[in-house]
Parts: C-alpha cells; sequence; structure tokens
C-alpha cells in the first residue's frame, strides 16, 4: 500500500519537473548544454593622460547603436573619478570627472557585446546636409567632381560607389589630387568623401570602429563611411567604394568629434583592447529576454544577483552529491563517516581541487587523528576533547596553510575551506572506531568516506550538469523522485553480494 | 553480479535495504526503540515479564556519580561495565577478577590489567556519550558478569559467548551462537571478529560457523570444531526469545542471551536491528522461514507456543 504512494510521489514529482524542463527547454528556448555558447567580445577602451594642475573631464564616445552587434554589459573602471553616461551630438558618450589628479591616468571603459543579426539600426533619417562652404580653387575641383560622379551614376549608392572610386583612382585626375592633397588618413580620406557627398546633398556620416577578431591588445580604429540613401543607412568602404560592412565591425562612433576629450590633462591616448569570450548563451538569452521585456525570467536563478546565483550554483549541487550519497550508501554499500560529512566535503574540493583536496583532507584527518590519540591519554569528558579536536584541526589548518604558503604552495591556503567542525567529528568518530573495531574498520570507513566525497565531487563538478540543474532547477524534483525511489529499494547493496557470498554460491 | 543476485534472492537472503525498509521500519515502531536500545529499561520489563536477567549492581548516571563506582563493586570480583544505550557491544568492559598485589587494579577478561582510575575514565565517557548510539549523555550500568556455561568453553577465546535469536512477530525464527575470538577482544560481536555459528531451531545444535563472512568449521583461536554442540535448555531459550515481542513490542528483534553456569538462560539484551550475518552462520536466508512465519502467524499464540512452533518448522532436515 505504502508502496504505492511512493510510486505515485515519485512519479509526479518527475513529471512536473520534466514538464516544467521540457516546457522551459522546448517553448522557452533555454540551452540544456552549457557547450551552446556564444562569443562574447570584450572591448576595454584605456584613456592615458597626463593629469594638469585643476580639475579633470573626459569625455570618451562610447558604442550607441551597433548593427550587428548587441550589448551585453559595460562598465568602467576607474578609481576616484565620478562616471556619468550621457547622450551627445555623436551618439553616447560617457563621462568621468574627478577635482583633482596626480601624475599620468588612466581611465578605463570597457563593453561586452555578442552578435545578433537581429539588431537593427533604428536611426533617424538625417535632414539634406547643408551645401558645405568650399573656398577657391577646391570648390571648383568638387563642382567638377559631383557633376561628373553625378553623370556617371544613378543613385545614392551607385553615386557613392563611383564618388568613393573616383577618389582611389591610383592615377587620379587632377580635381581628385587637389581634393586630396593635404590628406594624410583613413580618416580625413573619409572626410573629403563626407564633403562631396554633402555637396550633392547626400547626408553621410564618418563611422568608426574595428572588425573583432579574436584577441587584439591594441586594435587599430578603422574609418567607414555611412551614407543615407533616403530610407537607410548603407555603409561604404572608403578605400574600394564596395557597399559593406567589414565582418563583425563593431561601430564605436559616428560623426566627426574626436573620440576622446580631456580637460585639464595632456598627452591623451587611446588604446583598444579586444578580448574574445565564450559566454554561455543562456546568459545571453536572459539579457536578450530582459531587454524584450519578457516574463519567462522572471523566476529564473539568472535574474538573482551574480553574487547570488554563485551560491547557488553550487547549493544546487548539494542534491546531486546527495544523491550519490545514496546509491553509495544504499546501492553500493559502502561505509563512510556520517550521513552527509562525505558531501560537504566535496563541496571543499570544488575549491581546492582534486588532487590537492585529497592530500589536504588525509593530512588533516591523519594529524588530528594523531593528536586525538595523544588528547586520549589526558581522560578528557567528551565535550571538552571534541572541543578541544576541533581547536586542533583549526589549528592545523592555519598550520597547512602557513607552511604551504612559506613553501610558495598557494593550493594549501584552500584548506580553510574545509568544514571544520565535520573534520573535527569525523577525527572523533574514526579514532573510537579504530580503538572499538581495530585501525582496518577505521581506515575502511575513512577510506571509504574519501571514496564517496570523490564520487560525489566528480558528479557535483561536471560542468553540464551544474548548468543543466542551474538552468532548470525544476530537475531537483526529478532528483527528489529518484531519492523517495530509491528510498524504497529493498534489493540487494553491491557489497553484500560479495558479503553473502557462501549464501549464493549454493 | 546480476545473476549473484538473483541467486540470493532464489536463497532467500535478506539484504540490509529490505530488511529496513520491510521490516523493521513496518514492525518496529519508533516509540519502542528505547525499550531495547536503553538496557537499564530492557532490562526492567524483562525481569516484570518474569524474564531473567544478569543482576544490576548500580547505574552511574552522571559525572558526579562516577566516584560512587567504588562503593557500587565494593568487594565484588568480578563484574562488567556497558553503556545503557551502546551499540554493537562497543564499550562494554568485563571484568573478571581483581589485582592480589596492586590495590584498586582490576583484571580484564583479556587479562590486561587497569586501574580504578582508567576505569572511571571508561565510565565518565560512557556516561558523555561516547558510546551512544546518538551520542547524547548515557548511563553506564555496572552488573553481574556472566560464569558462563562450560558448553562453549572449548570454541571460545576468553569473553561469553552469547546466542542471538531473530524472533519475527514472536516467532523465533533463526539463531547462531556468538563465540569471542581473540580478535574480538573476548567480545561476542561479529563484526568485531567472533565467530557465529548456526543453530538447528528444532534441537538447538550448532552448525557451521562464519568468521568475517566467511564459513569456518574450527574456532581460530582454539582450533576445536565449532559444529555439533548442543545448547542446554533450547526449549526454554526459544521460549524466551519469544516473550520478546510482548516485552518490546517490537515485530522484528534480535534477543541476545548467555547461559549462566549456575543461573541458566540470562537475557542480555534485545536489538531492534538485529544484523544479517546469521544467514552465513545458517546457511540459509530469512526471507523463507520470514514468509512461512507470516503464513502461520497467529495473533492470540502464546510465547510458549509459538517457540513451540518454530522448534517444529524450523527443524533441520537431516
Amino acid at each position: 500500500m505504502k508502496q504505492r504512494y511512493v510510486y505515485v510521489l515519485a512519479t509526479l514529482l518527475a513529471v512536473i519537473g520534466l514538464s516544467v524542463f521540457l516546457y522551459k527547454w522546448e517553448v522557452l528556448g533555454f540551452p540544456v548544454s552549457a557547450d551552446q555558447e556564444k562569443p562574447v567580445w570584450t572591448i576595454e577602451s584605456a584613456v592615458h593622460f597626463d593629469s594638469g594642475p585643476g580639475s579633470i573631464k573626459v569625455q570618451l564616445h562610447v558604442p550607441t547603436l551597433t548593427p550587428g552587434f548587441r550589448m551585453l554589459n559595460e562598465n568602467s573602471v576607474s578609481r576616484g573619478y565620478g562616471f556619468s553616461l550621457n547622450y551627445g551630438s555623436g551618439g553616447r558618450e560617457a563621462q568621468w570627472a574627478i577635482r583633482r589628479a596626480d601624475g599620468r591616468q588612466t581611465i578605463y571603459y570597457r563593453i561586452s557585446v555578442y552578435e545578433d543579426d537581429s539588431v537593427d539600426v533604428l536611426d533617424t533619417t538625417p535632414p539634406f546636409p547643408p551645401l558645405p562652404v568650399i573656398n577657391e580653387p577646391l570648390k571648383t575641383a568638387a563642382d567638377v567632381l559631383v557633376s561628373y560622379v553625378r553623370d556617371h551614376s544613378a543613385d545614392t549608392a551607385s553615386f557613392t560607389t563611383e564618388l568613393l572610386s573616383r577618389l582611389n583612382d591610383p592615377s587620379p585626375d587632377p580635381n581628385v589630387e587637389l581634393l586630396l592633397s593635404g590628406v594624410n588618413s583613413d580618416a580625413g580620406f573619409v572626410d573629403v568623401a563626407r564633403t562631396m557627398l554633402a555637396a550633392a546633398r547626400i547626408p553621410a556620416r564618418t563611422v568608426r570602429g574595428f572588425p573583432l577578431a579574436g584577441r587584439q591588445r591594441n586594435a587599430p580604429l578603422v574609418s567607414w563611411l555611412e551614407v543615407h540613401d533616403g530610407d537607410q543607412w548603407l555603409y561604404f568602404n572608403p578605400a574600394t567604394g564596395e557597399q559593406n560592412l567589414p565582418e563583425r565591425f563593431l561601430v564605436w562612433w559616428r560623426g566627426n568629434e574626436p573620440l576622446v576629450n580631456v580637460e585639464g590633462g595632456s598627452k591623451v591616448q587611446v588604446n583598444f583592447a579586444v578580448q574574445e569570450n565564450h559566454l554561455d548563451a543562456v546568459a545571453i538569452a536572459e539579457t536578450q529576454a530582459a531587454q524584450r521585456g519578457t516574463s519567462a525570467i522572471d523566476f529564473s536563478l539568472y535574474s538573482l544577483p551574480i553574487g547570488t546565483q554563485a551560491v547557488y550554483a553550487v547549493l544546487l549541487m548539494i542534491p546531486i552529491g546527495a544523491l550519490i550519497m545514496v546509491i553509495m550508501r544504499n546501492m553500493v554499500g559502502i561505509d563512510a563517516f556520517g550521513t552527509f560529512m562525505p558531501v560537504l566535503i566535496a563541496l571543499a574540493f570544488r575549491e581546492t581541487k582534486l588532487f590537492w583536496g585529497v592530500i589536504l583532507f588525509t593530512l588533516l584527518v591523519t594529524l588530528g587523528l594523531t593528536i586525538r590519540f595523544m588528547l586520549d591519554r589526558l581522560r578528557l569528558l567528551l565535550v571538552p576533547r571534541l572541543s578541544a579536536v576541533l581547536i586542533v584541526v583549526v589549528i592545523l589548518m592555519l598550520f597547512i596553510s602557513l607552511v604551504s604558503h612559506r613553501m610558495g604552495m598557494e593550493t594549501g591556503l584552500s584548506v580553510a575551506l574545509f568544514p571544520m567542525v565535520i573534520i573535527a567529528m569525523t577525527i572523533e568518530r574514526m579514532s573510537v572506531v579504530w580503538e572499538e573495531r581495530g585501525a582496518a574498520d577505521a581506515m575502511r570507513a575513512g577510506l571509504g568516506s574519501l571514496f564517496v566525497a570523490i564520487a560525489a565531487y566528480i558528479f557535483m563538478g561536471l560542468a553540464w550538469l551544474e548548468h543543466l540543474i542551474f538552468t532548470f532547477p525544476e530537475l531537483l524534483l526529478v532528483i527528489l523522485a529518484l531519492v523517495i525511489l530509491a528510498g524504497r529499494y529493498t534489493g540487494y547493496r553491491l557489497t553484500e553480494l560479495r558479503r553473502f557470498k557462501e549464501l549464493s554460491a549454493r | 553480479m546480476l545473476s549473484a543476485a538473483r541467486k540470493l534472492r532464489e536463497n532467500g537472503v535478506l539484504g540490509l535495504n529490505e530488511r529496513n525498509a520491510d521490516f523493521i521500519m513496518r514492525l518496529n515502531p519508533r516509540r519502542f526503540y528505547p525499550r531495547v536500545d536503553d538496557k537499564a529499561l530492557t532490562k526492567e520489563l524483562a525481569l516484570k515479564a518474569g524474564m531473567a536477567v544478569p543482576d544490576l549492581y548500580g547505574i552511574i548516571e552522571h559525572q558526579g556519580q562516577v566516584r560512587e563506582f567504588a562503593d557500587m563493586v565494593g568487594e565484588l570480583k568480578s563484574f562488567v561495565i556497558k553503556p545503557a544505550r551502546g551499540s554493537g557491544g562497543d564499550g562494554i568492559l568485563v571484568v573478571t577478577g581483581r589485582s592480589e598485589r596492586r590495590r584498586d587494579s582490576f583484571r580484564l577478561s583479556s587479562g590486561m590489567l587497569i586501574s580504578k582510575g582508567e576505569l572511571e575514565h571508561h565510565i565518565s565517557n560512557i556516561v558523555g556519550g561516547q558510546y551512544s548510539l546518538s551520542g547524547n549523555r548515557d548511563k553506564a550500568l555496572i552488573e553481574y558478569c556472566v560464569h558462563f556455561d562450560p558448553t562453549f568453553a572449548e570454541v571460545s577465546y576468553q569473553g561469553v559467548p552469547d546466542i542471538r535469536v531473530v524472533v519475527y512477530r514472536g516467532y523465533p525464527a533463526m539463531a547462531m551462537v556468538r563465540l569471542p575470538t581473540r580478535a574480538s577482544d573476548g567480545k561476542a560481536n561479529l563484526h568485531q571478529g567472533a565467530v557465529g555459528a548456526g543453530v538447528d531451531m528444532g534441537t538447538g545444535i550448532t552448525l557451521q560457523g562464519v568468521l568475517d563472512d566467511e564459513i569456518v568449521d574450527e574456532h581460530p583461536d582454539t582450533g576445536v570444531l565449532v559444529a555439533g554442540l548442543q545448547i542446554p535448555q533450547w526449549a526454554f531459550i526459544l521460549e524466551t526469545s519469544a516473550k520478546g515481542l510482548e516485552v518490546t513490542g517490537l515485530g522484528y528483534l534480535g534477543v541476545d542471551m548467555v547461559i549462566d553456569r549456575d543461573r541458566g538462560p540470562l537475557i542480555l539484551e534485545m536489538n531492534a536491528r538485529p544484523g544479517l550475518n546469521i544467514q552465513i552462520a545458517n546457511g540459509t536466508g530469512l526471507t523463507d522461514r520470514i514468509a512461512r512465519i507470516d503464513e502461520i502467524y497467529d495473533a492470540s499464540a502464546l510465547p510458549e507456543e509459538r517457540a513451540a512452533i518454530s522448534r517444529r518448522e524450523f527443524k533441520l532436515e537431516r
């Protein structure tokens, strides 16, 4: 009778857990594996300058509209500076200010973006530009060039292409040569092209940015030409006249204003460093969902503060450890100290990593046991003795940390992550078992604990499992169902097959 | 592996999970546990039911009382100190004599000498809860040391051999004799290295022995054959065990008895979670016997009747 309740309950839990899981997976599109990663680029712009005597104000253009990319997050690292983001004529501007600063200053602005083709440039349609005021003799040259290009083109796009091919002609005609005289940079070249387009009443802008590829310590800014054809903005390669954007081109800012403007500082220098990371699709999906205002993530763990998330990422693996514990104890039949001691040790292993974890644990327990046996001679009462063991464990941890730090092994420091009360209880239990049932039993249970801890660590450390549980916490219901079912497992334990071998022989 | 499990199943071997889930949890209500977990209470209940138990010299319930220990034992030459809530024989000290030369020095069953101070430390450990199941405070019992019957003298190494009877719903289902060895330090617990010998329920004659899950024919220390010994007063032992149900209310019970040279079978303790090695010692599984008891179960049967039925039902065919 009870058996049936157990099955019904377990099935119910599993069905609820799995259906929520399937809904989130199939309908909401949460990724089941952490492998579904997207490249995320973090671009760090470092503004270096020598501070002047007075107050300092730094303005830096930062990405506003980025076709093909969506912003994940942005932040600024600048000690002591007030920071704000404002909209200026060329788009967003980061602004730092400080009353006074000494010496060479460096301010960082960091933005993370990921590719998203659905990002359109919802830019405004610009007014027709005013005719540029050009002085003679350039005016004549410009007029000749514009009328020539207009004759050889049909629309804005072909006009721009033709104009750029004229400007890029390796053997330029005298007009072009005159217009380009004194131009010594990409940006200057684009400026000339823009002026010509303005002369033809075509709205155009300079676009500055860089193609994102791998890791770049010093990414050079690339100037590109943006032209409005009445409906939308078109991009042109100023060097070839082709209508395109380079692959993965991140637009940093538009317009003619300088990238950075430092008031009260000198020797300004701006560096861009690009780094490619891979972020799992969940984080991006969450940001996307949040930006789109859907409520799918309201009850997701990803909506928690990052610090809390990190805690839960670990906490949610404890049920996995408990499941391993159940399997090891009730199905395999391994002796271990304490019900959840191995799970807690496994948690500590997460920080120390397995090899050092096992070594530190063994060291701690061995030393603790030795001292516990010495304490035994003093014939202390139980609670004071347990407290003494606990204090000794804390001292040992401290000692191990200090010694390993001296020896330059920082891993030893992580010994502090071991749950000291649990270790103290383990030492006490082990010493009692040692006395009562002999070293063999104590060792067996000790090694059993370690073995279960290692098994729990391995499963609790599976990245895909961690991802799965964290993204789909409802799967905990399935684990609960499994544990409940295991609670009614009345079959033999694996070790019993050996234990009762005399009875299975016949 | 699966075939090994199937064979065990065919032979009716009871596993730990099945014992816990199907018998202990079903038949042993939690509230009755103190009756067997607290040996002082067990003793009291057994006495009330008219069963024979070793005399109690005194109970030490708190640290302040530890000093009274000397008065309790007086001039007694032998006695046993045990935790009321111990498990698996842990924390039991058997004092068999006193040193001739040094006063306040006691001789343990192992032959080792131990001072009064050390005994008192042991008692205060017991009271502090070192040996109790839950780690809570405990009581130390000081009681009569059984002078065991010569039947098992040649198959025991020091200590007291005892008889374990597994009683299912008041019917004795299986029994074994537990023989101390050098390895078990005189204790009659199989997991501490004692030898267990199965018993023919019909006659009370011992069968093969088991040591550390292996079948043995001889006692490892004395080399004497374990099988073929007749346990005295077998019928009485089974009847007393059967009464365990009435005394404790537990449907799955292990009753531990010793046979005193002078006073006959005495109840030492009872156990709500009797171990499963008894199956190896008897070379047969418990499941079949349990199934048979379920068939013939009669709620109105008296303990004596149940014991008689068990003797008839589980008599070995020769």
